[in-house]
């Protein structure tokens, strides 16, 4: 164990700002990716299935695949 | 596309029907992994890897900064070789991949930049200097967030496909010009002052301690890729029957 | 080559008959040059070592501003699509396009840039190699930008998109253009700059044509 004690640990050697600032940014922005990329999912399935009852009476439009 | 599937097995998941479960399988198992290798590659960092004799503490920035700039400009290559082949092969999918790829690719860039910044503080004096390495890093996001821009306000998704995947490679034609014009540049306007990666002798437990980390973020790219895709491909291929079964099947699941 | 040069004649017709779009962009280049004395100082040393990069950037903003145009017209009515269809190497007349550009956009703002070079002090060596930086660099500026014109055609917000899209991809030229003039000052002359320069000229004619070429007829489709 390097670190004295929890406080030094916190402390970074009175760089703390540095570090945790770079540590806390980036998962902060992993989170948010995540949390961007859940959101897309709900919607977007939320938002084709409407389309999709909506249009089950209806033919839709031929679309080959391609 | 459809016509080369039994001939070769690659080919057969170059179809996004048959990469989209695929992708579900593989992208947990890569969260996994990044999630064991991030905990393996954050305990070397902190709890491992002694003081820097010369910088102290700060120095600790190195195991983030360092994988997330290389991944910046992996997924870039990456998202180039992606748009090649689709171009090449016209497939659907390696345009999606590239465009799964970006965001987490841009995400990446900045946090490059903002722990460079961070960094750069109390090691230079200054948040921000026109270093060559941290001039190329903000041009590559600028890069980035063009083909994003592009991407996003293309609405005929062949039209998107294509037109981000040559706006991909001449990026990728540019980056290494980029580089080198902004090395020659620096050098010119401030001589070689500031050295960021050449610490003479970089203890081995902290270069084990960078490569884990590097490997975490390789794994945490490909996971959020694969999930992103998944999602595109279901949006892509909204009028294919197999997804509307596999609308049906999340919708029961919520 | 007929199909060069009769695009050619036509674009600068075309040009000729707008040309209030031109002045538009040259009197952008003057104004954008103009503004800088006031928001740094006006210290003649001050003015004298920022004068080459300020005209650059003025430059490469006021090649941006037209570059929108390069397509737009031709896709508008048509013509691009009949231009596609024809037996012509699509390469050929996008070529010619590009000329047409450089020279009606370029060429103008190569004019003025001695003039602009006095109000920043520069002296008469300097003014040299800056026009000269301008009259290599600028091809480029048009080579490259014809591909994000024809990836950006028709697009909501389509100028916006386009600075964002080929701005980085600016930077190399806009550092040995402006480098070439500091490089003369400092003595050591600008030949690499301009030599560099050349082979931007040389490598952006052999690839941004058929990248050019490529998004022209994803855009059309």
């Amino acid at each position: 164990m390097i670190w004295e004690s929890w406080n030094a640990f916190l402390e970074m050697g009175g760089a703390a700002q540095f570090v945790w600032g770079s540590y806390g940014v980036t998962v902060l922005l992993i989170v948010a990716e995540l949390v961007l990329l859940r959101s897309r999912r709900v919607h977007s399935t939320r938002r084709l299935s409407r389309l999709i009852r909506a249009g089950q009476g209806r033919k839709l439009p031929e679309v080959q695949g391609s | 596309m459809s016509t080369s599937e039994s001939r070769f097995n690659l080919y057969h998941y170059a179809a996004p029907q048959a990469f989209y479960p695929v992708a579900g399988k593989l992208a947990p198992v890569f969260a996994v992994i990044a999630l064991v290798l991030t905990t393996v590659g954050l305990w070397i960092s902190f709890f491992k890897a002694p003081t820097d004799a010369v910088q102290g503490e700060v120095y600790r920035i190195i195991f983030i900064h360092v994988p997330a700039a290389w991944m910046s400009m992996f997924v870039f290559l990456v998202m180039a070789f992606w748009s090649a082949i689709g171009l090449a092969m016209n497939t659907r999918l390696s345009a999606l991949m590239a465009q799964a790829l970006a965001p987490t690719g841009a995400m990446f860039c900045f946090v490059a930049l903002w722990t460079g910044a961070l960094w750069g503080r109390p090691t230079w004096g200054a948040y921000w200097v026109w270093d060559a390495r941290l001039t190329s890093q903000l041009l590559l996001l600028f890069l980035y967030l063009g083909y994003m821009a592009l991407v996003a306000a293309i609405d005929d998704p062949r039209r998107r496909d294509k037109a981000g995947a040559i706006l991909c490679l001449v990026g990728a034609v540019n980056v290494p010009i980029i580089y080198f014009s902004v090395k020659w540049w620096n050098t010119l306007h401030q001589g070689a002052s500031v050295s960021l990666t050449k610490a003479p002798s970089m203890a081995t437990i902290m270069l084990s301690g960078m490569l884990v980390m590097a490997f975490a973020a390789w794994a945490y790219t490909i996971a959020v890729a694969l999930y992103r895709v998944r999602v595109l491909i279901l949006e892509r291929e909204r009028h294919a029957d197999w997804v509307r079964g596999e609308l049906a099947r999340l919708g029961e699941a919520n | 080559m007929s199909a060069f040069s009769a695009i050619l004649r036509r674009d600068m017709l075309l040009a000729w008959r707008s040309r209030a779009d031109l002045l538009i962009s040259l009197a952008f280049f003057v104004i954008v040059g103009c503004l800088f004395p006031f928001g740094v100082g006006a210290e003649p040393n001050q003015l004298r070592a920022i004068g080459p990069g300020v005209l650059w950037v003025a430059a490469l903003l006021s090649c941006l501003l037209s570059l929108h145009r390069l397509f737009a017209q031709d896709h508008q009515d048509g013509t691009l699509e009949q231009m596609l269809l024809s037996p012509d190497p699509t390469v050929l007349w996008i070529l010619a396009k590009v000329l047409a550009h450089w020279l009606t956009t370029a060429v103008p703002l190569l004019l003025i840039t001695p003039l602009m070079a006095l109000l920043f002090d520069l002296d008469g060596g300097a003014i040299r190699v800056l026009t000269a930086s301008l009259a290599i660099g600028t091809p480029i500026l048009s080579l490259i930008g014809a591909v994000g014109a024809a990836l950006t055609l028709g697009l909501r917000g389509g100028g916006a998109l386009l600075a964002l899209l080929i701005l980085p991809l600016f930077v190399p030229v806009l550092i040995f253009g402006a480098g070439s003039v500091d490089a003369y000052l400092a003595g050591t002359g600008a030949s690499a700059h301009m030599l560099l320069l050349g082979g931007g000229v040389l490598g952006a004619l052999a690839l941004s044509p058929i990248a050019c070429a490529a998004a022209l007829r994803i855009s059309t489709e």
